[in-house]
């Protein structure tokens, strides 16, 4: 037996505290489609860095075509025949299709003289190669996004790629480009080509993989047999060199899941202390088409905390950048305290105290230049300041009473947002928010990037917010955090709501709604 | 201290340089003359208050000479009819503001980048004037210049109202709710957003405002000679650019204080005259002022590279 393509011995990766690859392996066999699963965060995007040379590991071994590689660099990666191509496909739009191969695959001088017929057939070639009907001179603007999706794949074939990385393919296909796509990878399979294929979508692992490998917390939990129909291939690969726990039985979707999640949520976060109240906010029929959801029915009531679940894309942020007046509905309506309502901008939802902490608080958060108690202050000027001028000394009263609220440890008002830690940042963040006075309080992805101690100190936080009558609408990709705060807990998929669950719901049933399990065979 | 630790290295550097003015050159501080040149530089620092106010919001206008010539022209030909001041000042303002809301419109409206469509209404605005004024110059009845004081007093009144300007949007930046939405936009236009913040209404009223001071200041030049040089504006953006840059307001937006732009300017304007008194050769002037620009400009780009660390 032949070594395989691609072995990965025990790689591990931290990002500072945070240990993304805890010691995974992971092997890839020549003519084998292996996917690769886990839920947001688990490791997944670190892995393929890893592999196309973009990180460097800190421990453990790769080796490709049986050699073992001390250090891959991205165009080491690339000399050994590593391809991925990602969701968004990183083309040049201005140029035409023959001069995006040829940037690929021509030697990157200056001096280098452009042979343009040869150019041309070339490209022609590699796009008949994948059986795709598209001109070498077309711009790569005018493509849909599935044919520059080949346009990738022509690119790695031309330069000779082996293994071919696949990152969430389809999730702007339609079925149809679904299916000329996956006649693509099985041809690719076909001609001895290793593909790694990463996917939430269940029954596209069913459909075309050989294997796959679960990750999760940045491990590798399993690696499994899928009964797909080329049991005969995948055996020359995983007849020998496998890696992690392996059994010959194929494996069912149920127990995918089951690998997915796994583990017990703990009781770490605060109980829910108070009934819910009155109804806050009501949702009927809620949709947006440019913000790609549709058919939202919700109920917040004060006092609760609603867990939005789903998937990276599912629908969550953008339902929340409806309620903000960020992109705003175009269809169902919006009640809040028994009035319709319609939000057209961000100053419409503050003023009919809807209050919106968006993710990433480093782009759309704090102001990294700003004093903390000018961002505290940032959403309430009208109201702070109802005469024409700053006070600032309610500004530092108001700043000081966060601070020792919210436990903010910062040497005091005037000390620069970006002198402050993640979760400190995030609390300022929370006290912008919470100083506008809202009754209806969005939280997306709430402890991004925070470090454990700061995360349970929010967990509190939010959580007395909640006793003290907030209606809270919580996004987090977190399964844990969603499970241990959420009241009630709505699941998205396909920018919908999959399935309405109590809190303290098992894990294995938010993440089947999440994945769009289609029967229980449990 | 250590917060306006670049304003203050600017206002050494000038200190160092009076100081040597008054050791070598002592007769630079001859009243008259020092006035003179105070007054003449006094419509530079109006048109350096509204570009400060237009790099902190992370735009830039390159038009601003253009501006003042057709504001100059506007005004200049009104008070040829013989019309009061003050309407040939309210005049001018409107026409500067005009033309300060067509590039808002344009940059914020429409979210064209600031440098191509101000680069356009410059050669716009300075093609149309140059068709239409012929490169003609308009006599000023005899009241106008001085405003009908003395020269000494026309001056002086011409300084203070610079400096009082400054002073005034000095605590407008600090105190109005206003002045902190141009900082927050120029550092983060999304976060400001989110924060119930208009950026796109911030950055019209901060192009508005700019195009407002350069007609101020227009009217504050032609005031000071007896005729009206179409082309007097030619050079100012580079001048209120730099003075701008050279007082440690960041190009990158969000960062920047005013009077440290009083001291750039300062400084920058200095350089020419202290030549002169000196005995070194007047040409060294552009390249003394490029070397002053340049070093602020790698001052900052150090200094920022160490906070990211």
């Amino acid at each position: 037996m032949t070594a395989p393509l691609l072995q990965l011995t025990c790689v591990t990766k931290s990002f500072g505290a945070v240990r993304a690859l805890k010691g995974v392996s992971f092997d890839l066999g020549a003519g084998e489609v292996h996917a690769l699963l886990g839920e947001n965060g688990a490791g997944k995007s670190t892995l393929i860095k890893v592999i196309t040379g973009a990180h460097q590991p800190d421990g453990g071994t790769i080796d490709i075509n049986g050699e073992r590689v001390a250090h891959l660099t991205p165009a080491a990666a690339h000399k050994l025949g590593i391809a991925c191509i990602y969701q968004q496909p990183a083309l040049f739009p201005d140029l035409t299709v023959a001069e995006n191969i040829a940037l690929r695959l021509e030697p990157a001088t200056a001096a280098h003289r452009v042979d343009w017929p040869v150019r041309r057939t070339r490209a022609a070639e590699l796009l008949h190669r994948i059986g795709a009907e598209i001109s070498p001179d077309a711009e790569v603007r005018s493509l849909s996004m599935p044919e520059q999706q080949l346009v990738e794949i022509a690119c790695a074939l031309g330069a000779g790629a082996r293994i071919v990385i696949m990152d969430e393919p389809t999730a702007s296909l339609t079925q149809k480009e679904q299916h000329l796509l996956f006649a693509v990878v099985r041809d690719l399979r076909a001609s001895g080509v290793g593909v790694i294929y990463i996917s939430h979508r269940l029954e596209e692992i069913f459909a075309l993989a050989d294997r796959v490998t679960v990750l999760r917390d940045g491990e590798s939990v399993g690696t499994r047999l899928v009964g797909s129909s080329r049991r005969e291939l995948a055996q020359t690969s995983s007849a020998e060199s496998q890696s992690g726990p392996t059994s010959a039985a194929t494996i069912t979707e149920s127990e995918l899941i089951k690998l997915m999640v796994g583990r017990e949520v703990s009781s770490i976060f605060p109980p829910a202390e108070s009934e819910p109240g009155d109804v806050v906010l009501s949702l009927d029929n809620l949709g947006c088409t440019a913000g790609g959801v549709k058919n939202i029915t919700l109920d917040v009531r004060a006092g609760e905390i609603v867990g939005l679940a789903g998937l990276v894309g599912a629908g969550r942020t953008e339902l929340a950048r409806i309620l903000f007046g960020l992109t705003p509905a175009d269809s169902g309506e919006i009640i809040l305290n028994g009035q319709r309502i319609t939000i057209t901008s961000p100053q419409e939802a503050v003023a009919h105290g809807i209050a919106y902490v968006p993710e990433d608080r480093r782009r759309h958060g704090v102001i990294l230049e700003m004093p903390i108690a000018h961002n505290m202050t940032m959403a309430i000027h009208n109201r702070l300041f109802p005469g024409t001028w700053l006070r600032f000394g309610a500004e530092r009263n108001l700043a000081q009473e966060f601070i020792r609220n919210l436990a903010v440890k910062a040497y005091g008002p005037e000390a620069p947002g970006g002198s402050l830690s993640g979760g400190n940042q995030q609390k300022v963040s929370l006290a912008r928010w919470l100083a506008t006075k809202p009754k209806l309080l969005i939280l997306d992805e709430p402890t991004q990037g925070v470090d454990v101690g700061a995360k349970s100190e929010i967990h509190k936080i939010i959580r007395r917010l909640a006793k003290d009558g907030l209606a809270v609408l919580m996004i987090s990709s977190d399964l844990p955090e969603v499970l241990g705060m959420s009241d009630r807990i709505a699941v998205l998929r396909g920018g919908t709501i999959a399935a309405m669950l109590p809190g303290k719901s098992d894990a294995h049933a938010v993440m089947a709604a999440a994945l769009g399990q289609t029967e229980d065979s449990r | 201290m250590k917060r306006y630790f670049r304003e203050l290295s600017v206002a050494a550097a000038l200190f160092a340089l009076l100081a040597g003015l008054a050791l070598f050159a002592p007769n630079f501080y001859e009243p008259a003359p020092l006035l003179s040149r105070f007054a003449a530089q006094a419509p530079a620092l109006v048109v350096a208050i509204g570009m400060t106010l237009v790099i902190i919001s992370r735009q830039i206008d390159i038009s601003v000479g253009s501006q003042f010539g057709v504001c100059a022209v506007v005004a200049g030909t009104l008070a040829a009819m013989k019309l009061p001041l003050v309407v040939v000042l309210l005049a001018s303002v409107g026409t500067g503001a005009i033309l300060g809301a067509f590039n808002g419109v344009l940059i914020a409206g429409l979210g064209l980048p600031s440098i191509v469509v101000t680069l356009a209404t410059m050669v716009t605005w300075q093609e149309a004037l140059r068709l239409g004024q012929q490169g003609r110059f308009i006599n000023l009845p005899p009241g106008m210049q001085w405003m009908g004081l003395s020269q000494v007093g026309g001056q002086r009144a011409l300084v203070a109202l610079a400096v009082l300007m400054v002073a005034a949007f000095a605590w407008a930046l600090k105190n109005l709710a206003a002045g902190r939405h141009v900082y927050a936009v120029g550092s983060d236009a999304e976060a400001a957003r989110l924060a119930g913040i208009h950026p796109k209404g911030t950055t019209f009223g901060v192009f508005v405002l700019m195009g407002g001071l350069v007609g101020l200041a227009a009217v504050m030049n032609i005031v000071q000679s007896p005729q009206v040089d179409p082309n007097a504006g030619g050079g100012l953006e580079l001048k209120a650019i730099a003075a701008a840059v050279v007082g440690g307001v960041a190009v990158s937006g969000g960062r920047g204080n005013l009077w440290g732009v009083f001291v750039g300017l300062l400084l920058l304007a200095t350089i020419n005259p202290a030549l002169t008194y000196l005995h070194v050769e007047a040409y060294w002037e552009k390249a003394i002022q490029g070397l002053v620009i340049l070093l602020a400009v790698v001052a900052d780009g150090l200094r920022s590279r160490r906070g990211k660390r």
